[in-house]
Order: C-alpha cells, then sequence, then structure tokens
C-alpha cells in the first residue's frame, strides 16, 4: 500500500464500463514525512474520501478491486483508495491531519 | 490509474492469438500539470482512443481485463479518456512532528 494526498480529481466521459459512478481521484504519493514522491496517480475512491485527505492507496488489481466493490470481477482497476489516514508514526517522526 | 497522452501507434502482424483486433499505441506517461513523467511504453487500448489525447491506463493484467479476451497477455491497458483534469494546486501542509532526541 502506498501514503498519498488526495490533491484533485479528474472528468472523464468515455470510460471502461467499471468505472461508472465510481470517483475518480487524483493522488500524490508522499513520504513518512509528508513530502510528496512521484507522479500523481490515478485512483477509484473505496472509503469516501475528498481533496486535502491523506490516505493509504492499495497498488494492487486483485485487492483494489475486492475494495471497490466492483460487480464486474474484471474489472480494469489497478489502484483503490482503501483508507483515511489518521496518523502515521515513523522513528522519526509522526505525520498527521 | 496514471494519466498518460497517445503518442503513437504500433503495428504488429505476427502476435499472441488473443490480440487479435487489438489496437496497441504508444503512450507517454504524464503528471497532472501534463509533463513527461518515465519513459513512453505500449499500452493496448480498450475504449477507442487515439493520437493526441490525454488518457488514463491501468497497469498489469488489469489492462486488458476490458478486452473482448479478458485473460490476454497485456501489461497495461488504456482504460479512459481523460476531459479535465482539477488539481487543488500544492499538496496542502500536513504537520510532521520529528520526535525530540533524548
Amino acid at each position: 500500500m502506498i501514503l498519498a494526498v488526495v490533491v484533485g480529481n479528474v472528468v472523464a466521459t468515455q470510460k471502461d464500463k467499471s468505472f461508472v459512478g465510481k470517483k475518480l481521484l487524483l493522488i500524490q504519493p508522499v513520504d513518512p514525512e509528508g513530502n510528496p514522491a512521484g507522479t500523481e496517480l490515478l485512483a477509484v475512491d473505496g472509503v469516501g474520501a475528498g481533496v486535502g485527505d491523506l490516505v493509504v492507496a492499495i497498488a494492487e488489481g486483485g485487492s483494489a478491486r475486492q475494495v471497490a466493490k466492483s460487480k464486474n470481477p474484471l474489472a480494469p482497476i489497478d489502484l483503490v483508495i482503501a483508507g483515511i489516514v489518521d496518523r502515521a508514526d515513523t522513528e522519526s517522526g509522526t505525520l498527521y491531519l | 490509474m496514471q494519466l498518460a497522452k497517445v503518442i503513437g501507434t504500433v503495428v504488429a502482424t505476427r502476435k499472441d492469438p488473443s490480440l487479435t483486433g487489438v489496437k496497441l499505441l504508444v503512450i507517454q506517461p504524464i503528471d497532472a500539470a501534463g509533463q513527461n513523467t518515465g519513459s513512453p511504453l505500449v499500452a493496448v487500448d480498450t475504449i477507442g482512443s487515439g493520437y493526441g489525447e490525454t488518457v488514463f491506463y491501468a497497469r498489469g493484467k488489469e489492462g486488458g481485463m476490458a478486452l473482448p479476451e479478458p485473460i490476454a497477455p497485456v501489461d497495461a491497458g488504456i482504460v479512459g479518456i481523460i476531459d479535465q483534469v482539477y488539481h487543488s494546486g500544492v499538496v496542502q501542509e500536513r504537520k510532521y512532528e520529528r520526535k525530540k532526541r533524548e
């Protein structure tokens, strides 16, 4: 799973039918200190997250489909937000909202 | 999923039978600002996208799950065309407390 901040969303009219009615959020992966790490990614929202939330996202197909509660067992979903993070403790410090 | 721009097409006559009739496109992954990030790759098209369009693609086996034959040998597949990207601006400031050294 990856730690990320929700930074935005996208509008896509033409998409696979598995995405219909699902929220597509733009997430920025962050390191445990909250600094951006890498490129923004697109995730299906499985928990009701919003812009500004610190979240954990699953970047593996099988589990992602499970969290997205997709009716189609063959949904082309590879990244899903699985939780909203209250705080992340590491050896060097604590990241929180 | 990640954002990308379609920058070309691929023609392959001899390929795995499950990829017959499937469109192969060259895509360049981009960030939310439209800047290139990483190397271009070849992805299957499952929704009818074309050259110059901004799309999003799924990595791994999932990329090919929207194809007529879902269990196809695919590691990246275009699954949607992007109309608009909204980025809230800077990554919102998080609080980070460093532990005090004893």
